[in-house]
């Protein structure tokens, strides 16, 4: 399957829940270290592109 | 043997290794070594052979052999059918691939060439038949310049000024002089990106190139050729590291982001000037006439 130009997951440190919602996986952190650790890490396991749409919410696109 | 033997001997000669001298194998690594050779020499010599035996063949009033050529026609269409697939088969698993106009415009130019190679044998023949050897040698000397010339297309560093820029961020965005080419949020990519990725602005040199370098099948052969040149810095599975090339809508400038494994700008600013400009990608807009439409132009 492939799946292309779509958010296949959010990470973000900002837990007021509110900001973030739908229909895909969102992975919430504690500090930015960790976001940057999980976004790499999904990165690499997607084969996607972390990008940032502010300092505390990533998304990873497979393009 | 008879009067026809060392003519035709001579047209087949000739036309192969006219084929032998358009062949080259260059950075480009294409056509391969030997196997790929071998198919297009093998063609060159069917091409000559067409050609030599059309001339004999009316001077013996059997005009029917004529027909022959439209064989060679529709077998040399086979022959861009055969390296668009090839080409279209290996581009899968190109890091960088070459896109389909540049394949398209190789197989034409392979295509071209047999029929160049018909020519030539035809009218040496010819020449050899009705003048002397002499004569038929200078005439293909002649036409080899003459195909020379025909194939030689124009490269980039003719129609547009190529200058070095580093990329630089603006928070997540990947900045190539003011050209926008992609965000990356991962601050470890960013210093990878920045420390392999090289950056450089085409600015087209009159109104016509904007859309010539606009065209994605060209951008794509700057892409893979400056790749096959420099090397490149990726591996499947990291689309962070994609070299890019992005336009700025303004003024047509193309900002080029690629991230090569030989760290040399002017290498790479030579590469860049080489990339031939695909002739699938040329538009004259300043050469229409919208208004002339409908009438004889």
């Amino acid at each position: 399957m492939n799946i292309e130009k779509s958010i296949l997951a959010a990470i973000t440190t900002d837990h007021s829940r509110d900001r973030v919602g739908g229909g895909m996986p969102i992975f919430y952190c504690e500090t930015q270290e960790e976001l940057e650790m999980v976004a790499a890490n999904l990165e690499a396991i997607i084969d996607g592109i972390a990008h940032a749409l502010s300092k505390d919410l990533y998304v990873i696109v497979k393009h | 043997m008879n009067e026809y033997t060392y003519p035709i001997l001579f047209g087949i000669i000739v036309g192969t290794s006219m084929r032998l001298l358009m062949l080259r194998t260059d950075y480009r690594q294409y056509p391969t070594y030997l196997h790929g050779k071998v198919i297009h020499i093998s063609l060159g010599f069917i091409a000559a052979s067409l050609g030599t035996f059309a001339v004999p063949s009316i001077m013996e009033k059997e005009f029917t052999a004529v027909t022959f050529l439209t064989l060679a026609a529709s077998q040399f269409r086979e022959v861009r059918n055969m390296e668009r697939n090839t080409m279209n088969e290996l581009d899968e698993f190109e890091l960088v691939p070459r896109g389909k106009t540049y394949i398209e415009g190789i197989a034409v130019a392979f295509e071209g060439r047999n029929y160049l190679v018909i020519i030539t044998s035809l009218l040496t023949t010819l020449v050899y038949l009705s003048v002397n050897i002499w004569a038929a040698a200078g005439t293909a000397v002649v036409l080899y310049l003459i195909s020379k010339k025909l194939m030689t297309g124009s490269t980039l560093k003719d129609i547009v000024n190529i200058k070095y820029v580093k990329p630089h961020f603006d928070g997540a965005g990947l900045y190539v002089d003011n050209i926008y080419i992609m965000n990356i949020g991962l601050p470890d990519r960013q210093e990878e990106v920045l420390k392999y990725g090289m950056g450089f602005v085409l600015e087209p040199k009159n109104f016509n190139i904007r859309s010539t370098i606009a065209n994605l099948g060209q951008r794509q052969a700057i892409l893979h050729d400056v790749s096959v040149t420099l090397g490149v810095f990726r591996d499947s599975g990291t689309p962070a590291l994609v070299p890019l090339i992005k336009r700025d809508l303004d003024d047509g400038r193309i900002g080029v982001f690629i991230l090569p494994q030989y760290q040399d700008i002017d290498r790479a600013i030579k590469a860049i000037g080489a990339v031939p400009v695909l002739e699938n990608a040329i538009r004259m807009p300043s050469e229409s006439r919208p208004e002339m439409e409908g009438k004889n132009q």
